[in-house]
């Protein structure tokens, strides 16, 4: 496997670049399921970022953290998933823009 | 340039691309297409910084688990040509401009920062083996906390996706 080569600072600047696009797609969008999505993007570039890291220094901690990210990434995305659930039942709308109110 | 840098290159090319379009479709289920895409080309990196249990993983839990997840509530939820049509209208410039620039600004300034660090490139790839004594050595008491947080998920999960489940059996009676 060819892992010598890899320079680190690009991985870096694409994690940069896809936290900024995620962030840019939170702010663009008010549909629920995809500001989730976007939420899962800027999780991503994070554990990318954490990756590059544990990879430059060749330490086991960059996927460590990587793993703990994963489990906040499944339990984000499982109670976010049920609120849409009822959101789309109370609401008849996936628009964050109808659910400012927190009291249907 | 070698081949590895290459592919490596081309693997991020289609990450940054995929999770572009993924966040400016209309359709969700076109959108979580791509970013299944994007995590796919993601795990590629993963295997190129030498971390192939993560990249393993990524494939797995992300792109196998979560996602499905993602597109078992966007098929559950049946979305419609209208709200489809109101996506489009709010896809529209005059409501991307500002988070635009916005995130532009951060961009820049996150890109300025990482000129500050040298050039490196020796990456030493790291085993599933030594990931596994830290995780259980050192980090014993976050995988507690995490597993405290999934039990968390699955019971709040639980919780709202039942009364869900119960409303809809009331309404068919």
């Amino acid at each position: 496997m060819g892992a010598e080569m890899v320079p680190v600072e690009h991985v870096l600047v694409l994690a940069g670049l896809l936290f900024v696009i995620g962030l840019f797609g939170l702010m663009l969008r008010r549909n629920i399921i995809f500001m989730l999505m976007a939420l899962e993007v800027m999780l991503n570039s994070a554990a990318l970022a954490f990756i590059a890291a544990g990879a430059r220094w060749g330490q086991a901690d960059g996927q460590v953290i990587f793993m703990f990210i994963l489990a906040i990434a499944a339990a984000e995305v499982s109670v976010g998933l049920g609120l849409v659930l009822q959101m789309r039942r109370q609401l008849q709308s996936l628009d964050m823009n109808d659910a400012v109110r927190l009291r249907g | 340039m070698t081949l590895t840098l290459f592919l490596f290159y081309l693997a991020a090319g289609i990450a940054l691309l995929s999770t572009v379009l993924a966040l400016t479709r209309a359709n969700a289920a076109h959108a979580l297409i791509f970013l299944i895409v994007s995590l796919l080309a993601i795990a590629v990196l993963f295997f190129f910084l030498g971390a192939p249990f993560a990249a393993a993983l990524e494939i797995v839990i992300y792109a196998g688990a979560i996602m499905v997840l993602f597109v078992f509530v966007v098929m559950m939820l049946n979305l419609s040509e209208g709200s489809r049509e109101q996506e489009r209208a709010m896809l529209d410039f005059s409501n991307w401009w500002l988070p635009g620039l916005l995130t532009a600004v951060l961009l820049v300034e996150l890109l300025y920062v990482l000129t500050a660090i040298e050039s490196e490139t020796s990456v030493r790839a790291v085993m599933p083996k030594e990931v596994g004594l830290s995780l259980f050595g050192p980090y014993v008491l976050g995988v507690e906390l995490a597993s405290m947080l999934l039990l968390a998920g699955l019971v709040g999960a639980y919780h709202l996706g039942h009364r869900f489940l119960q409303r809809d059996r009331g309404r068919r009676d």
